[in-house]
């Protein structure tokens, strides 16, 4: 999926990256918090939270993930778009909750990590 | 045989907010060195947790990593609180962090399962009242 799309999905408003929206996405991964986010590694991931402080981008960045949604219309900090310009990762936010936001990209086919039954 | 590459970081124990920037730090130097993307993550992500759990758990430490022709080694120090039981410690969702660290991202007990399972050795040394010493290696071969 587009970053274009993920946007459009969750009626997101851009903090940064937005020279980076034709950029592709092929899971994601919902989470406030970030050792729940470092224990699952996927390429090209988005990253959906509800938590905003530095500690965000540096995970974002650890794991090579390209786009962070910002779930509740929080606003980033200064320092967080600072980080998140350097890394050259797509910051946005929506309205939308956690619950929601995950549910609509999910329906639209960016899914998450299988779980094995075994 | 070429010499091992050294980067050391002392960790500041008492900022949150810059939590992280020595492993973010190295992978820039891992990157330069051209190391596979791969290696680069699982060695930044088992220093980041390593780094973030000094600050919150242990007041700040210093750390090293250590890049030779076979291995990335990274050495955590500190001389925080110790750890009174490393077993328990290592289990997943065990985490002493109280709600103040909750409600920052962290103390979901993930973060040394996670260094254990992006590493291929791990050895914690730990003594209650003087301190931590973590050590990781991540084979390049
Ligand atoms: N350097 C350290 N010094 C003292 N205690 C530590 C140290 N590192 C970890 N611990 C102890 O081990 C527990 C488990 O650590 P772990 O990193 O797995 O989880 P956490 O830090 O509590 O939460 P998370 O990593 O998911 O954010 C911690 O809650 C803490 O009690
Ligand atoms: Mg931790």
């Amino acid at each position: 999926m587009k970053i274009a799309t993920v946007r459009e999905l969750l009626n997101a408003e851009i903090v940064c990256g937005e020279e980076l929206l034709e950029e592709h996405v092929y899971s994601a991964c919902g989470s406030d918090m970030m050792s729940d986010v470092l224990a699952y590694v996927k390429d090209q991931a988005v990253l959906l939270t509800g938590l905003v402080n530095s500690q965000v981008i540096r995970t974002a960045e650890m794991m090579d993930m390209v786009c962070i949604v910002l779930v509740r219309s929080k606003k980033p900090t200064e320092e967080m778009v600072r980080l998140a310009k350097a890394s050259g990762i797509v910051m946005m936010t929506t309205e939308y909750r956690m619950y929601d936001a995950c549910g609509m990209l999910y329906a639209n086919g960016l899914i998450g990590k299988k779980v094995r039954h075994d | 045989m070429t010499e091992p590459l050294v980067f050391r970081f002392n960790v500041d124990g008492s900022d949150f907010t810059s939590a992280g920037q020595a492993s973010v730090h190295v992978k820039k130097n891992l990157r330069e060195l051209g190391l596979p993307p791969e290696i680069i993550r699982r060695v930044s992500i088992a220093m980041y947790e390593g780094e973030i759990n000094m600050v919150i758990h242990a007041n700040g430490g210093v750390a090293e990593v250590i890049v030779s022709e076979d291995a990335v080694e990274i050495v955590l120090k500190d001389q925080g609180p110790g750890i009174p039981n490393v077993e328990q410690a290592m289990q997943e969702g065990f985490s002493t962090a109280p709600s103040s660290v909750q409600s920052l991202g962290f103390g979901a007990g993930m973060g040394l399962p996670n260094m254990k399972r992006y590493t291929d050795t791990m050895e914690i040394e730990t003594e209650v009242g003087v301190g931590t010493t973590i050590r990781m290696k991540i084979f390049l071969k």
